[in-house]
């Protein structure tokens, strides 16, 4: 596919992937995708990569590091409230 | 007029007030998200655990002067950004011109990897190596753009509150945010790419 055509729709991506692209943009992108395989390739990957990181976000606050916070903060009388 | 935080219950009149338990509440809505950003932001359990502290200590001392410009959380993330970012220059003082980050090139870095990756099963993109490698990548990103991904698609703050929490246009915002995922697909897409020639090899 022609590259400039790939370059100019680089920018609408980030709206593309979070469903907040213009209407006509989206069929422009769309359109293009159909028959640029590297453009697909990277809207795909874009997106996996984005979704991978929502769904990696499980740390936890470690127990030692709450009541540490807790005494920092002169809290200690409402530790155990939790 | 009351102001309570959406969603958490917590009463920011009782807060200016100097209720102690009001506070606690305060601390316990928002301190594994402000944990989980620093941790991303320094990799470092003991900063991150001095970003955190820090953060709810200036909360404290200032929440009688916040004026609820922004929502409580987006005011939270502002002052642990920057506790964040202050931790960092105490690390690295001599950041190289190079490796900063400047808004005023307006080229997107073009993407260069091509292997479709999708197709990995769920549990090898998002096992326990992979999820260290996801790590790794956000601390390859400059940190103007690293602290614009980990508010908005980590934190899920949107394209407004992030831009709040920086002090940056929504415009800014949205250049950086999709520089950064560009830039942490090609990171990706050599990861897993290497993955997929190896199972057809």
């Amino acid at each position: 596919m022609e590259e400039k055509n790939c370059k100019s729709l680089l920018g609408a991506l980030s709206d593309y992937v979070d469903g907040t692209a213009q209407e006509e943009l989206c069929r422009e992108l769309e359109r293009h995708l159909a028959n640029c395989d590297n453009c697909r390739i990277v809207v795909d990957t874009l997106k996996k990569t984005v979704y991978l990181y929502q769904s990696n976000t499980d740390t936890d606050l470690p127990v030692a590091v709450r009541e540490r916070l807790y005494k920092r903060l002169n809290l200690d009388e409402y530790l155990k409230t939790n | 007029m009351v102001e309570i935080e959406a969603g958490t219950g917590i009463s920011l009149e009782a807060l200016q007030a100097g209720d102690r338990a009001e506070f606690a509440r305060l601390v316990d809505a928002f301190s594994t998200q402000i944990y989980r950003l620093a941790l991303k932001m320094l990799a470092d359990e003991q900063d991150a655990e001095d970003v955190l502290q820090n953060t709810f200590m200036k909360a404290l001392q200032s929440i009688e002067n916040f004026e609820g410009r922004s929502s409580l959380s987006t005011w939270l993330y502002r002052i642990a950004v920057n506790e964040a970012l202050m931790l960092l220059r105490r690390h690295k003082p001599t950041v190289s011109v190079a490796m900063d980050y400047e808004d005023d090139e307006d080229e997107f870095q073009h993407p260069t990897q091509f292997t479709d990756w999708c197709c990995l099963p769920e549990e090898d993109l998002l096992s326990a190596e992979s999820k260290k490698h996801l790590d790794k990548a956000i601390r390859q990103l400059p940190e103007k753009l690293r602290v614009v991904f980990l508010l908005r698609d980590i934190e899920g703050l949107s394209i407004r509150e992030t831009s709040e929490a920086l002090d940056l246009t929504e415009t800014a915002v949205k250049t950086r945010l999709l520089r950064a995922r560009l830039n942490l697909r090609e990171q990706l897409s050599s990861y897993y790419g290497e993955w997929l020639r190896e199972e057809q090899a």
